[in-house]
């Protein structure tokens, strides 16, 4: 999902920057207000994970491949404005060291992986644990379950972006000058990539890491208990 | 905190792992570079071409010069961590406030 540079015209990726900011301004705000430095081994540790998670490429039965993500895992522990700054970090650490997702696209892919994943994900994990006490299973199920609802509705976002640059930027004889697949191709082969497997690896990763939380750390699960009221 | 310890194991596990996502040979959809677009389509978009190589990242596809793919991959999962960490760690001491316990 990390869009490379070239696919999305630069005015697209203006308009995705432009979505993105008041994200990243809204994010480091309440990091200052409710970030204690207690958490920040946390931060960077599922920041990090992120990131090598997103190394497990899965091949996807179309030829492709896909990954993991990680946010709405970060959500939950440390809540979804959080998971928006730790997952740029990872994107941003991706795109300049090692070329993975674009320097002119890194606002979209921040959009769809550290604000749309993290938030849908994280909204789905609240319906499904709303009043669940401590160590309920319904915490790693709406884990996973939002993982799962998150990553695709992230996947959709992408493909949408990718999808609308032939119509919109072509040369005067139609063809197309960013990415050249429409929205009937786009959409299709971004969601059987994260509906199957990518999704499936994030909501094993996501429930997993839950469960394991609550059986070994349980003091990590409850770090916000009392916050939620303010997000 | 406790137990943090732990957690740091467990993200150098998973980056000795990382050389699994070797096995996928594919390509992501929507992240191939110039050549394949060539072979699959028989040309390249013009502004796909233009911009695709804005940036040369140091570390490119996770790849480090002069290393096998799998110690590659390897390095790069720990350079890249150790990256997003002291990152992460420093905005996180700017931003964080500190608590007493």
């Amino acid at each position: 999902m990390h869009i490379p540079d070239g696919y999305l015209s630069p005015s697209t990726c203006a308009v995705m920057y432009t979505a993105a900011a008041p994200f990243w301004y809204v994010a480091t705000k309440k990091m200052k207000k409710e970030l204690s430095t207690r958490m920040v081994p946390l931060m960077s540790i599922f920041a990090a994970f992120s990131f090598v998670i997103m190394m497990f490429n899965i091949p996807v039965p179309d030829g492709t491949t896909a990954h993991a993500v990680g946010g709405t895992l970060m959500a939950i522990v440390l809540g979804p404005w959080a998971a928006t700054l730790g997952v740029s970090i990872a994107l941003m650490v991706q795109a300049i060291f090692f070329g993975d997702g674009g320097i002119l696209a890194f606002g979209a892919n921040c959009f769809n992986m550290a604000i749309v994943l993290p938030f849908v994900g994280y909204a789905v994990y609240r319906i499904i644990s709303a009043n669940a006490p401590p160590g309920s299973a319904r915490h790693w199920l709406g884990g996973a379950i939002g993982s799962y609802v998150g990553i695709n509705t992230a996947s959709l976002c992408a493909a949408i972006e990718f999808g609308i640059q032939p119509v919109l930027f072509h040369t005067s004889n139609g063809t197309p000058l960013y990415c050249p697949y429409g929205l009937s191709q786009a959409i299709p082969a971004m969601m059987l990539a994260h509906l199957t497997v990518a999704g499936i690896a994030e909501m094993a990763v996501t429930g997993g890491v839950i469960a394991f939380l609550q059986k070994t750390m349980p003091v990590v699960m409850t770090l916000r208990l009392g916050r939620e009221a303010r997000t | 905190m406790k137990g943090t310890a732990r957690l740091f194991i467990g993200l150098g596990i998973l980056a000795i792992l990382s050389p699994l996502g070797l096995m996928a040979s594919g390509t992501a959809w929507g992240e191939w570079g110039v050549e394949e677009f060539s072979k699959m389509l028989g040309y390249v978009p013009q502004g796909l071409a233009r911009l695709s190589d804005l940036w040369k990242a140091p570390i490119p596809d996770y790849s480090v010069p002069g290393l096998g793919e799998v110690s590659g991959y390897v390095l790069s999962a720990f350079i890249g961590m150790a990256l997003i960490i002291i990152i992460t760690w420093g905005i996180g001491r700017i931003l964080g406030q500190k608590l007493e316990k």
